[in-house]
């Protein structure tokens, strides 16, 4: 049972809080400014139970799955659209393109501008820093796919609903979930960001207001477990892909 | 007024060019260089016949083959199957791919399935998918991924897979490459076995002298690019053939061998 996988990353947190406690311990700084491991379990037990922790999770996360789900319901579609079609291609993709390295932070204005204060900008955010990289993703992977799925349906007679769904949507599952691991991390680490301007809840909200109020023990907790629902939904997202209808593509490259 | 009847060959190959834009870099830039790939090829193929097309790799032959599934345009002339020149590609011209043509997001079953989807009657459906499955003993692997299968097995379900459609014709692109020799052996000995009989068209496209005389009823041997048709051999003699014993086999052979530039025949 002693594997390397699972001692290892182990000992190396094990050794950071050591290394922490070291350093709030003889560093001279107060607590105030950098609280030791101790104080921040049991600020964490604190906020665990009287329930501000789960309901700022919740906040966040419910911000984030509207906005990755709305990103992905809308960015699949239109990705497999400018895969299939030079025309759709030529016609978007330079327009992707170029909103695409615009960091949705940018954005922060004019969503508050349009979207006024509350859950809306910020699932705006969420949704433009997903739904382009879904759409460059689905794209390229729908131009990957190789010409002989598309000859085989041509020789069986797919319509073109068929070669959707029968060929197009199952061969670039691999891509897509690949697609979906990275994307979630990046919505993940812009909820934070859009929960500091505007809403009053949220862990981004939490980080913010316990800076205001001094409390960085509050502020080391919401950023531990910013960490772990960040872990939790990458392996959410890896348990996605590894599912049997899409062994294929891991096992056949 | 007499009836009059027309014998037709099936495939009618007439007058057939292709040609492609050359896009290397030393002449990118010269307009309108193109690169010869076939040039005028008049072939005839009669219903239920195994034609096995013979040439140098590179030479264009599976070019030829996948203008007679439809899959791509001839530059020029015209390629006709009972009479009507081929539009495209369709379902009673199956072409079985060199480099597997299966689903891999699909087991052999749904793979099987594709070609007789649109059969209303599921019963029907069921044991027409099964007796394919049955034909090409994979029995007991129809819920098997592709990925799961061996290069023989994947040869196997692909012959299942087109001829539960019942196709008019069977294309087949080097169908036995890269599998180890026994296999071949075993697969070639099959697909003579399964053209007996279901006596379907069946052009098959190899780089292997032995294959096309055990199996074909006329072979074709094509020349470097430009193909042109260097041979035209109808084998007369019946099957299983050894090529060890019979004479004039031997001779044709060692003619086709000098014809691809190979002096001594192994």
């Amino acid at each position: 049972m002693f594997r390397k996988e699972i001692i290892l990353p182990i000992l190396t947190f094990v050794c950071i809080v050591i290394i922490w406690e070291l350093i709030t311990r003889y560093s001279g700084w107060s607590h105030q400014v950098f609280p030791s491991p101790l104080s921040v379990l049991l600020s964490l037990q604190e906020l665990a139970s009287n329930g501000n922790l789960l309901k700022h999770s919740v906040a966040s996360l419910f911000r984030v799955s509207m906005g990755f789900a709305l990103a992905v319901i809308l960015g699949l579609p239109i990705g497999i659209v400018l895969g299939l079609s030079k025309t759709a291609k030529y016609l978007f993709n330079p327009l992707f393109q170029f909103l695409r390295p615009i960091s949705p932070l940018a954005w922060i204005p004019l969503a508050m501008l349009w979207f006024g204060i509350g859950d809306l900008p910020a699932v705006f955010l969420i949704f433009l820093s997903s739904f382009f990289p879904m759409v460059v993703s689905t794209s390229t992977a729908v131009e990957s796919i190789k010409p002989t799925f598309f000859q085989v349906a041509a020789n069986f007679n797919f319509s073109r609903y068929e070669t959707i769904t029968k060929i197009v949507m199952p061969a670039i599952i691999p891509e897509v979930t690949t697609a979906l691991r990275i994307t979630i991390t990046i919505a993940w680490l812009v909820v934070v960001a859009a929960e500091m301007i505007a809403v009053q809840s949220g862990l981004g909200y939490m980080i913010l207001d316990s800076r205001n109020a001094l409390r960085m023990d509050y502020v080391m907790v919401g950023m531990i477990v910013i960490g772990i629902i960040g872990l939790l939904l990458d392996l959410i997202m890896q348990l996605l892909g590894n599912i049997e209808s899409t062994a294929w593509g891991r096992l056949s490259k | 007024m007499g009836t009059i009847v027309k014998i037709m060959s099936h495939i009618h190959i007439k007058n057939l060019n292709k040609s492609y834009l050359d896009r290397s870099p030393n002449t990118a830039n010269k307009k309108d260089h193109r690169i010869s790939v076939l040039e005028n090829v008049n072939l005839e193929f009669e219903d239920g016949e195994m034609v096995c097309i013979l040439g140098p790799s590179g030479c264009g032959k599976s070019t030829l083959l996948k203008m007679i599934a439809g899959f791509e345009k001839p530059t020029s002339g015209e390629v006709l199957i009972d009479g009507q020149p081929i539009e495209g590609p369709r379902s009673d011209n199956i072409f079985v791919f060199q480099h597997s043509g299966l689903l891999p997001w699909m087991t052999v079953w749904e793979n099987v399935e594709l070609g007789v989807r649109h059969l209303t009657d599921t019963e029907k459906k069921k044991s027409r998918i099964k007796e394919h499955i049955n034909m090409v003993e994979l029995t007991g692997f129809e819920y098997h991924y592709p990925h799961q299968l061996s290069g023989g097995m994947l040869r196997r379900a692909e012959l299942a897979r087109a001829l539960a459609v019942n196709p008019n014709t069977l294309i087949m692109d080097e169908p036995f490459s890269g599998l180890d020799f026994l296999t071949h052996m075993k697969i070639r000995e099959e697909v003579v076995n399964m053209h007996e009989l279901i006596k379907k068209t069946t052009l098959v496209v190899t780089h292997d002298i032995d294959d096309a005389l055990i199996m074909g009823d006329r072979i074709i041997v094509m020349s470097d690019r430009p193909a042109q048709v260097k041979l035209e051999q109808k084998l007369d003699c019946g099957r299983p053939r050894n090529l060890g014993e019979d004479k004039e086999l031997k001779v044709l052979r060692d003619e086709i061998f000098f014809m691809l530039g190979v002096s001594y025949a192994v």
